[in-house]
């Protein structure tokens, strides 16, 4: 008895010693691909990062007398993984948007910035505003604020918002003539215009916003802490120092600093309607205006879905024909792509297909989506249908020989439908497969219905209702198809006595 | 049985036949001839040859040396056979397998109609009417629409031989046809071959059945190590 007191007591004592003892380290999320001057691998420590929101997560670890412990997300998956405790605060260019007011605990904004448009010098003349690109792409990182003043555009302007995954190939884009103007905020296009020629930032400010750190709601105490450090470095001048160091000082943040250090409120944004942000309704009204935005974005993936599939297996037939019948080289040529393309990552083919070979030919995203999904598929589906027409009985091959078919009408007639009803099933497997694939082509601009819903996510702030949703609406899709699969499989299942 | 006169007009004729696979010998020097009209029965115990024989005729098991003619297609032993001789000498011979072969992935009526329509050339509705009269000659007209696996055992092996004589093929081969077969079955079979013998087809059936043998055959060719011998 005295023994097993002893030992709550002591277990008492170490939990709450636990408890007690204020965590030794800052946890915070950025994204190193997000590059110079916010977050970047350092060119000569590769394993360290460097850049203005590194130095500003070592001025709140110091201030807190804590050590700075970089975590490395997703830029898109910050927010969530701040909410989900994988980090206490993430800095990375995160925009300060009523989104994130309404749902995350985000610090005093530390810079401001102005979303600015760039165009190529050659239209330099003609495109200067937003109004001026009626009828024409712009593209922008998606789920931003530069991406919500595009779809405002869209329904007042008339021009097509083209939704990019990060922020450097809507620039190249831009070159290539992909699109005919970039909305993107002017840190981020002063920093491409140093690596790209060719385009000009136009002097007009479309809006105003501001790069802040985020916490989640039950951190607002740290939160707290860390505005209190971001005061007074602004007072005393680190801020400063540090963006100068980074080159991306102007005029703009005293007159930012000065409001903040006076007590003014500072809205998220200047110059896009807050109002009809999604963030500001109420969940249904939010899941109402969407649902239909989803809806077209499922029947994206389900066309991309369908048609790359038929390509696929159309391809695959060719190709197991040509490994079953074909002489030596080309069955050579045939193993080495089917090889080629299961070996290596649809993510990595479908950036070579629209950027990489882009310079020889330029394909539009949606038509490079079909392609790079068919081109992967059609290795599977192809091994699908060797195994299948190799399944095929001898007997009935030397049957149909034996009636005077040729070969070519023995593999039309006999072989080959045959080896169809074989690989119907596993086909109808990849088609399910490949439908939820299709959600790789957003790297590719491509909108469907997970990219759509990572928009809905982000201006919401919350994925259960959009990822709920969008689960509902894969499973929709897909499970006609499984039955279908199943109910094939039943059919043709059952052997020739 | 009442038979043709074997030498008068010779449909086959196999002049020392060898076939070798790998190190096993499965033929060694098979002669023999098969007149118009004839059902000649080989027989044999398990892994004889008799089988081996039947694909030897048929094309689908290339020989060593030696020579198969059907009427005037000659295959030669040793010698790569051209596409154009397999499909001259196809016209002429028709084969059943011991396990019916029919294709799977279709109804009995066109399992019969597939190869005059495709092969031959013969009009859709003609090769149609063509393979419904033999379904009826064979007692399964009723089984039209059935795929392969949903005939009997005797229904298939009677698809089986009207889609082989859709094709009106000079020689009729027959591998082991009442292995899957019921005594009834088995009679009724040999009623059928009995009348093809009479309509003046020729045939030569691979089996084991003695007594199936001796009720229907015209003569009887014994296979032993690979070697043909007729019986006394």
């Amino acid at each position: 008895m005295i023994r097993a007191t002893l030992l709550a007591f002591l277990g008492t004592l170490a939990a709450s010693a636990v408890l007690a003892a204020p965590p030794r380290e800052l946890r915070w999320a950025g994204d190193s691909e997000g590059g110079a001057p916010f977050v970047e691998a350092d060119p000569s420590h590769p394993d360290a990062v460097v850049g203005f929101d590194v130095e500003i997560a070592g001025l709140l670890a110091r201030g807190l007398g804590r050590t700075p412990r970089f975590v490395l997300i997703t830029f898109t998956s910050i927010d969530q993984s701040v909410a989900r405790d994988d980090a206490e605060i993430g800095l990375s260019g995160i925009e300060d948007t009523p989104a994130r007011r309404a749902t995350l605990a985000p610090t005093i904004p530390y810079y401001e910035f102005r979303e600015t448009l760039a165009v190529r010098d050659t239209d330099a003349a003609r495109f200067r505003t937003l109004e001026d690109l009626r009828g024409r792409k712009v593209g922008t990182l998606g789920g931003t604020i530069a991406y919500e003043i595009l779809l405002n555009a869209e329904r007042d302007h008339g021009l097509q918002a083209v939704s990019y995954e990060d922020d450097v190939h809507p620039y190249s884009d831009l070159m290539l003539g992909r699109v005919d103007a970039v909305l993107l905020d002017n840190v981020l296009a002063e920093r491409r215009r140093r690596f790209i020629s060719g385009f000009r930032v136009q002097p007009q400010t479309i809006a105003v916003g501001h790069y802040v750190g985020v916490l989640a709601e039950r951190n607002a105490p740290l939160r707290d802490a860390c505005n209190e450090i971001l005061r007074g470095a602004m007072r005393d001048g680190t801020l400063e120092r540090i963006f100068r160091k980074w080159g991306v000082w102007n005029d703009d943040q005293p007159a930012l600093y000065a409001r903040l250090l006076a007590g003014e409120p500072v809205p998220p944004v200047v110059g896009l309607d807050a109002s009809a942000s999604v963030a500001t309704m109420s969940r249904w009204e939010a899941t109402r205006r969407y649902f239909p935005t989803l809806l077209r974005a499922s029947v994206i993936t389900i066309v991309l879905s369908c048609v790359s599939m038929g390509l696929a297996v159309g391809l695959g037939v060719l190709i197991a024909t040509g490994r079953v019948y074909g002489r030596r080289p080309i069955r050579a040529a045939l193993t080495g792509y089917v090889e080629l393309m299961r070996g290596t990552p649809i993510l990595l083919q479908l950036f070579v297909l629209y950027y990489g070979i882009a310079a020889a030919i330029r394909l539009p995203a949606f038509a490079a989506a079909l392609l790079g999904l068919a081109l992967n598929y059609a290795a599977y589906e192809s091994e699908i249908c060797r195994a299948a027409l190799e399944a095929v009985s001898v007997g009935q091959l030397e049957a149909a020989r034996t009636l005077g078919f040729s070969e070519r009408q023995v593999l039309t007639l006999v072989r080959g439908p045959q080896a169809f009803r074989l690989a119907l099933a596993p086909m109808t497997n990849d088609f399910v497969a490949l439908l939820k694939d299709s959600s790789l082509v957003s790297v590719l601009t491509v909108l469907e219905l997970t990219k759509q819903t990572q928009i809905f996510a982000t201006n919401l702030g919350s994925w259960v209702i959009p990822g709920s949703l969008c689960a509902a609406l894969y499973l929709a899709m897909s499970l006609p198809l499984a039955a279908l699969a199943r109910r094939l499989e039943q059919r043709w299942k059952a052997p020739t006595p | 049985m009442e038979s043709a006169d074997p030498m008068s007009d010779i449909v086959l004729r196999l002049r020392d036949v060898h076939l070798r696979r790998g190190s096993r010998e499965v033929l060694t020097g098979v002669t023999f001839d098969v007149g118009r009209g004839e059902l000649v029965a080989i027989m044999g115990p398990s892994g004889s040859g008799k089988t081996t024989i039947l694909r030897a005729i048929a094309g689908l098991d290339p020989f060593q040396a030696g020579s198969v003619s059907v009427e005037d297609v000659a295959l030669e032993g040793g010698v790569n056979v051209g596409s154009a001789t397999l499909g001259r000498l196809r016209r002429k011979v028709g084969m059943v397998f011991q396990f019916h072969c029919l294709f799977e992935h279709l109804p009995a009526l066109q399992n019969v109609w597939l190869a005059p329509v495709h092969a031959y050339g013969v009009g859709l509705e003609e090769a149609k009417r063509r393979a419904r009269e033999l379904l009826t000659a064979f007692g399964v007209e009723h089984r039209a629409n059935a795929l392969p696996r949903e005939l009997s055992g005797g229904e298939a092996q009677r698809v089986a031989i009207a889609r082989a004589l859709a094709v009106d093929p000079r020689l009729l081969l027959m591998d082991e046809p009442t292995s899957a077969l019921d005594p009834a079955r088995r009679a009724e079979l040999g009623d059928l071959l009995k009348d093809l013998v009479r309509q003046g087809r020729t045939l030569v059936v691979a089996t084991h059945d003695e007594e199936f043998a001796r009720e229907c055959a015209t003569r009887v060719l014994k296979v032993s190590d690979g070697a043909v011998s007729v019986e006394p």
